[in-house]
């Protein structure tokens, strides 16, 4: 199938844009045209002044009819800019989307060397070359389409995953929510009061997990524990031990909410040993059970086992606010208490973030702040008391701070019930530990793989307001196949010809997203699971494995189709 | 470079292979911006550094390359997880191949390039360009002029 047939000669149509004066000013069109003329293959070479226009657009389509053409290429600005519009003029016209090819000669010429037109008109020729070479290798593709079942398997009912349940099962999806303790409600359950409104946990969340636990689209497993993932978007297969037995299902979609837990700083600052110095996490316990007594000062250490050599590189987000939240909690219980907030950077981003620790100064609490180079330490004191020596490095002298209670704020970081379900799903998790989206800036809460999503601190450190935000986010991304039923896949995907294969699995080894399978010796790939990467085509021994799209005869046609002009 | 002096002066010809999601962008970067540099590299787009066989660098000295430059995703940030790991690990192996067939293993370079860092694309290329100019071209009847 992959051999071209050679009775079937390409014909090619050759658009040639010139962007208004962007790339005409610099490279010679007239000589790009005419070089494109002389490629073998190329039926019809037409220059545009715009071709992302309307009219540009019909251009393309007329040309096409007129000509009978059956593979396309365009040398204009990057396939990043106007790729699919054109793709789509294209397969208006009758061309396979996969039968085109693109030559960048803007971005990646006229406006990269616009100081050496001669140079510049040489590299056109020769990105056309490499795109009409690539094209001929070319073959008609199909994307694959999968129908989604309208279901979703939510993991984690801490706050994320829970507002996610809902406003999926609010739109009438069916959803399976897994929770491995007996209670729902996550981190938030070991919290005391919120920021910014101080309210108490209970009060914000009790509503939510009454809902939850009364909707009747939400199926809810606690105590419970993923035991099996199989298949693909659109047809998962999940088992889930609960209740002391086994329950299987299956889901259309997946979002993780599994959550986060807090670093425990053994070993730093006396933790452990002494008495009097916590984390912010058990202080938020001892206020809860109202177990606090009349402390004469309070010290709070900010940045422990964060940015730094010990424990985590990355910075936590939320600590800042919790230890001002709580500083102020208690000095609103006893307000002659001295309060002090020993900080490196204090990051109180956003506008009401910044109103609440303004009026935490206003409450007298003292903020000190200390350089990596002098961290604070607790030094021997015959009082009882803990003494936090700080270098104050504004006023540039040693305090010393007798402390009644020392808290510590310590980062948020994975946990091991993350890492599992990272293994079990082939969902990959970044340096810092959290799961990693599939891409930083764009798609935050797509993973690595088709149709599991993210929210919530298992993607890395978040305040209650911004889970919830994501949740949102994480239900609509998962939505939208759910409502259509279907999903595009790209047809970009790997094929192993199974005469070459000689079984050595290598391809199993490489590929991140267990695409490959292994059947009677033989190699085979689930075209739903690949994301098309290529990685197996790169490294199998024998050659078997072809990547649709950009298959060894097409990069290999461009590689020597790259230097041809010169 | 000077335009007028034409092709009196050795002009190295270089291949980049680039990520589509990162350093693919970091050339459209870099044209945006207008960060000129000189037209001695051609680009081919792939999916992944990872879909770079050793075989396509192979090619592309024998089709007149004098150097050849794989541009990946930074450590961690691959979209399929490891990918620029393993185009890492090729090219090593591809060092060690063009020691042993005489071909300076510097004709050859993987460096991590993000969709944001036009400037870094940029100064890989000039760096090529020049340490390409002091190696002179791949094949000696090729003068740098006509491809094999």
């Amino acid at each position: 199938m992959r051999e071209d047939n050679p009775n079937q000669v390409p014909r090619i149509g050759v658009f040639v844009c010139e962007c208004g004066a962007n790339i005409g000013n610099v490279v010679n069109i007239p000589e790009v045209v005419e070089n494109a003329k002389k490629l073998p293959g190329v039926s019809f070479v037409e220059r545009d002044v715009s071709l992302c226009s309307s009219a540009g657009v019909k251009h393309v389509k007329d040309a096409i009819s007129k000509n009978g053409v059956d593979r396309v290429v365009f040398a204009a600005c990057s396939i990043k800019n106007y790729g699919s519009l054109l793709e789509a003029a294209c397969e208006a016209a009758g061309v396979n989307k996969y039968l085109i090819s693109f030559a960048n000669i803007r971005e990646q010429c006229a406006w990269a060397h616009y100081g050496s037109p001669k140079g510049a008109t040489r590299k056109a020729i020769n990105l056309v070359g490499m795109a009409v070479a690539r094209v001929q290798k070319s073959e008609p593709l199909k994307d694959l389409e999968l129908e989604v079942e309208p279901s979703t398997l939510i993991i984690g009912g801490g706050i994320s995953g829970m507002t996610a349940a809902l406003c999926l099962a609010n739109q009438g999806f069916r959803v399976f929510l897994v929770e491995k303790e007996p209670e729902l409600g996550g981190m938030l359950n070991k919290l005391y009061k919120l920021y910014l409104t101080n309210q108490s946990v209970s009060e914000v969340l009790s509503p939510i997990i009454e809902g939850v636990t009364s909707h009747r689209n939400i199926k809810l497993f606690t105590s419970a524990s993923l035991k099996e993932v199989e298949g693909h978007f659109g047809d998962f297969e999940i088992t889930v031990s609960a209740n002391g037995g086994i329950e299987k299902f299956r889901v259309g979609t997946i979002i993780l909410a599994t959550g986060a837990k807090v670093f425990e700083p053994s070993g730093m600052y006396g933790y452990g040993d002494k008495e009097g110095i916590v984390t912010q996490l058990e202080l938020e316990q001892i206020l809860k059970q109202e177990k606090l007594k009349r402390p004469g000062k309070v010290a709070m250490i900010q940045c422990v086992g964060a940015r730094g050599e010990e424990g985590v590189p990355y910075c936590s987000r939320i600590c800042c606010m919790v230890a001002v939240k709580n500083a102020t909690l208690i000095k609103r219980l006893y307000p002659d208490c001295e309060v002090y907030i020993i900080y490196r950077d204090l990051q109180t981003y956003g506008k009401e973030n910044e109103e609440y620790h303004a009026k935490a100064r206003e409450l007298g609490i003292r903020f000190i702040e200390y350089t990596p180079e002098n961290r604070p330490e607790i030094i021997p004191n015959g009082n009882g008391k803990l003494r936090v020596r700080v270098y104050h490095a504004l006023l540039g002298e040693t305090l010393n701070v007798d402390s009644d209670l020392v808290v510590l704020s310590t980062p948020l970081i994975q946990h091991k019930g993350g890492e599992e379900i990272s293994k079990m799903l082939k969902v990959p998790l970044g340096s810092d530990g959290f799961f990693r989206e599939a891409y930083m800036e764009m798609q935050s809460v797509a993973l690595g793989v088709n149709g599991i999503y993210v929210c919530g601190a298992a993607q890395g450190p978040k305040s209650i307001d911004e889970s919830i935000t994501q949740a949102y986010a994480a239900a609509a991304q998962a939505a939208s196949p759910m409502l259509l039923k279907r999903v595009k896949i790209p047809a970009i995907t790997a094929e192993v010809d199974e005469e070459r294969c000689i079984g050595c699995q290598l391809c199993m080894d490489v590929c991140p997203f267990h695409a490959v399978i292994f059947e009677e010796g033989k190699s085979m790939i689930i075209e739903a699971v690949c994301r098309g990467c290529g990685n197996c085509a790169a490294g199998c021994p024998s050659r078997a494995i072809s990547m649709k799209g950009f298959k060894d005869e097409q990069i290999l046609a461009e590689v020597q189709a790259a230097f041809k002009g010169e | 470079m000077n335009e007028s002096e034409g092709d009196k002066e050795f002009e190295p010809k270089i291949l980049a292979f680039t990520c589509n999601w990162s350093s693919y962008s970091s050339a459209d970067q870099a044209g945006v911006s207008r960060i000129g540099y000189p037209p001695n590299v051609q680009i081919i787009r792939v999916m992944c550094s990872g879909r770079v066989d050793p075989l396509f660098v192979v090619d592309a000295f024998l089709n007149g390359a004098d150097g050849v430059l794989i541009a990946a995703c930074h450590p961690n940030y691959c979209r399929y997880d490891s990918g620029n790991r393993y185009a890492k690990t090729r090219t090593k192996f591809l060092k060690m191949l063009m020691e042993e067939v005489g071909i300076e293993p510097a004709r050859l370079r993987i460096e991590w390039i993000s969709a944001l860092e036009g400037r870094k694309f940029v100064e890989v290329i000039q760096e090529m360009v020049k340490e390409l100019k002091e190696l002179g071209p791949l094949l000696a009847e090729n003068d740098g002029r006509k491809s094999v």
